[in-house]
């Protein structure tokens, strides 16, 4: 599904992904480990096309397109979602009616029907009843005055509505007290599927108790330096981040 | 200031002969008001309330005193039509009253309507005190011109204690005419004490005309009385309009006002509200969004006489393109108003590099216990919140738009009227420039 060969990029003129690779399938999950400053949070904004990111080598495959040249709005229609680590909010403009204009533009992009406000109204409902978030916040600004828990749980809620093929998830675990992060955990294990792929990225093991991976991979200056199943979050765990391949680049999984 | 004598609209407007009203002090208010004119001309961008508006270009074209076509203008009723609206109705084509188009019949008991060519017929004396008003300060060309010119209008009163049920719909309609006309209509409202109104005035143009449209309005609210003036301005591409209102507020009285400021090419609102008795309370809300070459200049001056007075007005401006919008908010709270209250928020929006908005708010306080707030700020949309909802497969251009309209909206939120509220919100989503 996605396929990331040697990608480089700078932010600002400097260069923080030296040469990544990573190939994920549909159906796996993936868990980005590495210590601050090491490009996770990058990876996940070069994924999205937020602005201010230059690749300037390498490439990055999605479903056998090029991911780089299609604009951000584009990106989510083909089924790539982020989980923003610091949500933005938006006064004056009703979560709802941002997630009907956000799952029809989509829809009207791949050529599928819209849906009127009474089927939206059911799927939304559907899905509140599976995330556990009071109906109470759909009717507020998109993520205005929400607790920073409210806030990362309407991520993965619109996660939920907008049914993404690829998720990436960045830090979604931080700054979250544990209930908070079981309820996160629990919408993404409920939207865990054979075809869907999530890229978790996380500077902590503790979500990967709640979210279990099939891969870990360790990011550090700006490459994966190891990867491994979800034993060698364990032992990051034991040891940090300082004892782990630092001197063997390459750990690409196939 | 004066050598604008030579101005081509000086001249044309200098060469209009005064309308002749048969009445002694109106025919001398509007000479005096004429030769107040004759000898200020127009104010150039060193008058300090028109620093940012410049009349240049306006003060070089002509225009025709009398369109001799005002009373047979065909004008599609669907221009100023609002939907679940339809009460009293008055209707003026370029600066007449049009009886065909407007509705006054059946009006409700308190409500007393009429234009202001049928009032100076019967008897003008209850007008004398409005009309035969002297305009002498530097800047006040456009009310000198109107004064001197104005032979149609709205005359309105309301009677004690009246609660007015349905809006009263005022439209100033701009129709293209054989010649680039120059119109003015003078309005006088009252409220007395008690009463209650719900006024919905409209400026629209019929055709592409090409034309100067000044409007001056004297709005009284006596003791008690409760006024909502909504204001839906969109005036042709090339139309100028000039308004001037004045608003007094005796003591208990209430204002809130919704300001739409949308079409036009040259548009300017000088706005006063006078607070002069306890408890007087003024509410304003408006967006103006200049597009393309338009320049919307909104002035506003509140002034705190009395105690305990409240005033909070909020406004937003968004200019794309060329445009440039100007904003001014005036506070003054006088000796005596003590425990009087003044807010008053302008933030604005630049929706290209060549759009310009300047906003000065001002404060002045002579009193104690006074609670005062003002602020004015000028940005851009926020690219976070951009590229957040291009993140969730929302294009650019519906994300500009999501944004502009949520940035403007709020100032409809307190509508009362939910057909009127949707209205206005339509109008401003339409008119949202395509970026």
């Amino acid at each position: 599904m996605l396929k990331i060969e040697n990608l480089h990029a700078r932010v600002e003129g400097k260069e923080i992904l030296k040469g990544l690779n990573l190939s994920v399938n549909a159906g796996e999950v993936h868990a980005i480990m590495g210590p601050n400053g090491a490009g996770k949070s990058t990876l996940g904004n070069v994924l999205s096309g937020r602005d201010g990111y230059e690749v300037t080598a390498g490439s990055v495959t999605y479903n056998g397109v090029d991911l780089l040249m299609l604009e951000p709005e584009a990106r989510a229609a083909a089924g790539v979602f982020l989980a923003f680590q610091y949500p933005v909010e938006i006064p004056g403009v009703n979560n709802t009616y941002f997630l009907r204009a956000a799952a029809n533009a989509q829809r009207k992009a791949r050529g599928e029907r819209e849906l009127d406000s009474m089927q939206f109204l059911k799927l939304v409902r559907e899905k509140l009843k599976v995330m556990q978030i009071s109906d109470e916040l759909l009717h507020r600004a998109v993520n205005e005055g929400f607790s920073g828990g409210e806030k990362k749980r309407n991520e993965i809620f619109q996660m939920a509505v907008l049914e993404p093929q690829l998720a990436i998830l960045d830090e979604t675990d931080s700054g979250l007290d544990i209930d908070a992060l079981k309820q996160v955990a629990q919408g993404v294990n409920m939207l865990r599927s054979p075809e869907r792929a999530f890229l978790m990225i996380t500077h902590y093991q503790r979500l990967l108790d709640y979210v279990v991976p099939d891969f870990v991979h360790v990011l550090a200056d700006g490459r994966i330096v190891e990867s491994g199943d979800k034993s060698l979050a364990l032992k990051l765990e034991e040891q940090g981040y300082g004892g782990i391949g630092a001197s063997h680049p390459a750990g690409v999984h196939a | 200031m004066s050598q604008s004598a030579s101005l081509p609209l000086v001249e044309s407007l200098l060469d209009a002969p005064l309308p002749a009203s048969g009445i002694a002090w109106l025919d001398a208010a509007r000479q005096q008001n004429r030769a107040a004119f004759a000898a200020g001309g127009l104010p150039d961008t060193r008058v300090e309330a028109w620093k940012y508006t410049a009349l240049r270009a306006l003060g070089q074209r002509r225009f025709a005193a009398v369109d001799a076509e005002a009373q047979t203008h065909a004008v599609d009723p669907a221009a100023w039509a609002l939907p679940g609206i339809n009460g009293v109705r008055l209707v003026f084509v370029n600066g007449e009253f049009r009886a065909d188009l407007s509705r006054l019949d059946q009006l409700p008991a308190g409500l007393n309507v009429l234009p202001l060519s049928q009032a100076l017929q019967g008897h003008a004396e209850p007008l004398r005190f409005s009309l035969s008003r002297h305009y002498g300060d530097v800047g006040d060309a456009f009310a000198q011109i109107n004064a001197a010119h104005a032979r149609d209008g709205v005359v309105l009163r309301v009677d004690a204690r009246a609660k007015i049920g349905v809006p009263v719909q005022l439209v100033f309609v701009a129709a293209a005419a054989a010649a680039d006309v120059a119109w003015h209509v003078r309005n006088v409202i009252e409220l007395g004490e008690a009463a209650e109104l719900t006024l919905i005035e409209q400026h629209i143009g019929s055709g592409e005309p090409t034309q100067l449209a000044t409007q001056l309005s004297d709005i009284e609210l006596a003791e008690g009385s409760q006024l909502n003036h909504t204001v839906l301005q969109q005036a042709a591409d090339r139309t100028s309009l000039i308004r001037r209102s004045a608003m007094r507020l005796h003591a208990h009285a209430r204002a809130t006002l919704h300001v739409l400021e949308l079409g036009g090419a040259l548009v300017r609102h000088d706005l006063r509200a006078d607070l002069i008795g306890d408890h007087a309370q003024f509410h304003s809300r408006g967006v103006f969004m200049p597009r393309a070459r338009q320049h919307i200049d909104t002035q506003l001056a509140i002034r705190h006489q009395a105690r305990n007075t409240t005033s909070t007005s909020t406004w937003r401006g968004v200019a794309s393109d060329r445009a440039r919008g100007v904003f001014r908010g005036a506070m003054l709270v006088a000796p005596g108003a003590d425990g009087s209250d003044a807010n008053l928020s302008n933030k604005n929006l630049l929706l290209s590099p060549s759009a310009e908005i300047d906003t000065k708010p001002e404060l002045e306080i002579y009193a104690d216990e006074v609670k005062a707030a003002h602020g004015a700020t000028v940005g851009q949309l926020d690219e976070r919140a951009l590229f957040y909802l291009r993140s969730r497969g929302i294009s650019m251009a519906e994300a500009r738009a999501l944004l502009t309209a949520a940035f403007c909206r709020a100032m409809l939120d307190d509508l009362p009227n939910e057909a009127l509220r949707e209205h206005l919100s339509t109008q401003l989503l339409s008119h949202l420039p395509n970026t």
